[in-house]
């Protein structure tokens, strides 16, 4: 039996090292998953952990690595909603519309999180600061609604609470690989 | 490990535990992780050392503790009283618990109820909320950290294991079968039967596969159970497979669950160094492991052979049955699909019996059902009754009806495949066929309240516009069915939809039942031909007035 490979960080994030070299990231990527049948979207995952996104490069020189052509690549992209294929924001901001969020207000707070950004729904702002996006159900639904921005939860906001979210992800500054534990205040 | 260890290794526990006299639960599920829970156990944990109490006081995370709303929850169990159950607890009051309560305990005293600020911070046991449940798969919640597996053995955990390894697989089969247990996922197709199907295909690569998917908005029981109790859910992976003599198992989790991925793999690596899985299973002989695999966001991978194809790093459509996954599967291979929840009750059922098991429940459906019970409920978590209790004990006692003000106007179960409830109905009791008979379906288990104010025309609008976003599109019924029905809702939604539509509803409806490739397309209608037959009215008084309606 083959030594099972890590998952969790694999889809919580490992911190984006600056590698020496990013293509090496690739390569180590794809040593990880390619001798497991059928791991393309595992290595998707975890390219996307580590850059936020899945590049059209890195998309490229992975399929070559791992023996899968570009258009298989991008057929997995293009149809899973978890992969974004251009650069986020910084501060990626998932609005949960699950059903819960929505008999709660979500719409609400999404249309206000869409005006105080000034952006739409998919959309960054200019400066790459912040990225809003709608999710489907993040399984909190006992606090709807609610927002996750990298990973960190803000539960029973009131759908007015865009300003509020926007006030509280600069204090927090939260990132992917943050430690649950640094609630900064 | 061989068989007779567990005892040896759960005395071990038992006497570890025993020697603290008070132990402290906090849920630690990712909902009250939102809510800073770990800052409550280090909080907990930093007041206990500056007091010098670690030797008295064990400090635990836990599953899910039901009351989610009003999390993050901490239990307290002693040796000389009852639990007291501290709610909405912040990192900053682990002082006031500890000086408090855990003090006057260990000193002896008797804490009724905790008074001055905790007051409002604890909850009464006897509510209905807890005492009309019936626990049994999330019986270990609040009582056992699911990061130990100590723990769980502790709790008779892999005993059910231990038994079955002693049993042929007929004989296991025999045993699900005759429990009645039904698959949790939502279809409430037999598992020993499942079971039996793929026992019956001979073949060298057999899989058993977890499906973790759990798309449906609004639930979340499947990730509870993952995250609070996930080697009951391994532990029923591997009876399963001893079952139908599979030879791998896949765990098939959704990636927006990073906790429970984290929890399971922790698991995972402890049953493997424990000798639970791994090359010799229990000293047995027998090789069994486990491998990951993470979903993608896309509900349509909740489906059996989309999951299956998504394993197999392919885009998520479903294929034709048959041949059924039993026959070719997962790499062609002889598969079975089972729920999180459905795999979570096998361990209870080998060690108290089938007989047991079925002895709670109804006639056909059998044992106890998570509740993802959430919306406008005064109420809002995890809940776990047993089946043939009434819908109105579920919302009004447990679920404590509302606090909006406002009247109750129905629940919807089963999520964007299932139906409105109306609460004149709600005198029926909770069963697969009583909840079909109604026009919804008991489905993976969410359960939304809604109030007067709330217009089951959008909220069918919403789940149709769900279902319609996440449709693979290989199948035209589905594809071109679902953005035409659509079309016509959210022609109704802004008041500009006739008579006619309505109609056409049904009629695209109707195609889509019949023809969809698969159970997203089939029942992608639903909410909204159940909003439609129960209240009929919030369509029609939306409709254009009838003179400037075409002929």
């Amino acid at each position: 039996m083959s030594t099972p490979i890590d998952v969790a960080t694999t889809v919580k994030g490992a911190a984006p090292k600056a590698a020496a070299d990013p293509k090496d990231e690739i390569t180590l990527i794809a040593n990880k998953w390619k001798n497991k049948r059928g791991s393309l979207i595992m290595a998707l995952h975890d390219l996307q952990s580590r850059v936020g996104y899945v590049p059209r490069e890195s998309a490229m020189r992975l399929g070559r690595e791992m023996g899968v052509p570009l258009a298989r690549i991008y057929e997995v992209v293009t149809f899973y909603n978890y992969f974004k294929l251009e650069a986020p924001g910084k501060y990626v901001i998932s609005v949960c519309l699950g059903t819960a969020c929505h008999i709660k207000g979500s719409a609400e707070l999404l249309a206000g999180m869409e005006k105080e950004l000034n952006v739409h729904e998919g959309q960054s702002t200019p400066d790459k600061e912040y990225h809003l996006q709608a999710v489907r159900c993040l399984g909190c639904c006992g606090l709807a609604p609610l927002v996750s921005v990298n990973g960190k939860v803000y539960a029973k906001l009131k759908t007015n609470d865009s300003h509020h979210v926007i006030e509280r992800i600069q204090i927090d500054k939260p990132m992917a690989e943050a430690d649950h534990e640094s609630l900064a205040e | 490990m061989k068989p007779e260890e567990l005892e040896v290794k759960a005395a071990a526990e038992l006497a570890k535990q025993q020697a603290f006299d008070v132990r402290l639960f906090t849920c630690s599920s990712r909902g009250c992780q939102s809510s800073e829970a770990l800052g409550v156990i280090t909080g907990l944990k930093a007041e206990l050392k500056a007091k010098h109490l670690e030797s008295r006081v064990q400090v635990n995370g836990s599953g899910c503790m039901g009351l989610c709303s009003k999390g993050p929850l901490v239990r307290m169990t002693s040796k000389t009283q009852k639990d007291i159950l501290f709610s909405e607890i912040k990192p900053e009051m682990a002082g006031m618990i500890v000086d408090q309560v855990v003090v006057p305990v260990l000193e002896g005293k008797k804490i009724e109820k905790p008074g001055g600020d905790l007051e409002r911070h604890t909850l009464n046991l006897s509510d209905p909320f807890f005492a009309m449940q019936v626990y049994s798969v999330l019986e270990n919640n609040g009582k056992m950290d699911p990061e130990k597996l100590d723990d769980y053995i502790a709790r008779d955990g892999y005993k059910a294991l231990r038994k079955a390894l002693t049993m042929s697989a007929e004989d296991i089969c025999k045993e699900m079968l005759a429990s009645g247990l039904r698959g949790r996922g939502g279809a409430g197709f037999p598992t020993g039967l499942k079971w039996d199907l793929t026992r019956n295909v001979e073949s060298e690569v057999k899989y058993i596969i977890c499906n973790g998917d759990e798309g449906d908005p609004g639930a979340f029981m499947d990730g509870s159970v993952l995250e609070g109790d996930p080697h009951a859910v391994i532990e029923g992976m591997l009876i399963a497979a001893r079952a139908m003599n599979a030879t791998n198992g896949v765990f098939y989790i959704r990636a927006e669950y990073p906790l429970a991925v984290e929890r399971v793999e922790k698991a995972l690596r402890q049953a493997r160094a424990a000798g639970l899985i791994g090359k010799n299973v229990m000293d047995s002989g027998w090789a069994f492991d486990f491998e990951i695999r993470l979903g993608a966001g896309a509900f349509v991978c909740g489906e059996e052979t989309a999951l299956i194809a998504s394993i197999e790093g392919k885009r998520g459509t479903p294929r034709p049955r048959p041949p059924f996954p039993a026959v070719k599967g997962l790499w062609d291979q002889p598969s079975c699909i089972n729920n999180v929840e459905t795999l979570a009750n096998v361990p209870i059922i080998l060690q108290k019996g089938a007989q047991w098991f079925a002895s709670r429940g109804t006639e056909k459906s059998k044992g106890t059902k998570l509740f993802a019970l959430t919306g406008k409920s005064k109420n809002n978590g995890l809940v776990e009754v047993p089946m043939g209790m009434t819908l109105r004990d579920v919302i009004e006692k447990i679920g404590g009806g509302t606090d909006s003000g406002l009247k109750i106007k129905a629940i919807q179960t089963g999520g964007p495949s299932g139906g409105m409830i109306p609460e004149h109905q709600f005198d029926t009791p909770v069963s697969y066929e009583n909840l079909q008979q109604l026009g919804s379906m008991m489905g993976s288990g969410g359960m939304i309240v809604i109030d007067e104010h709330d217009s089951v025309v959008e909220l069918a609008q919403f789940y149709l516009d769900f279902c319609v976003d996440e449709s693979c599109g290989k199948c035209a019924p589905c594809r071109i069915g679902g953005t035409q029905m659509l079309h016509l809702l959210n022609k109704i939604v802004d008041g500009k939809g006739t008579a006619e539509d309505i109609k056409t509803i049904r009629k695209v409806a109707k195609a889509m039942q019949k023809a969809s490739l698969c159970a997203l397309g089939q029942t992608a209608p639903n909410p909204t031909l159940s909003a439609i037959r129960h209240f009929e009215h919030e369509f029609t008084e939306r409709l254009l007035p009838v003179a400037t309606t075409k002929a």
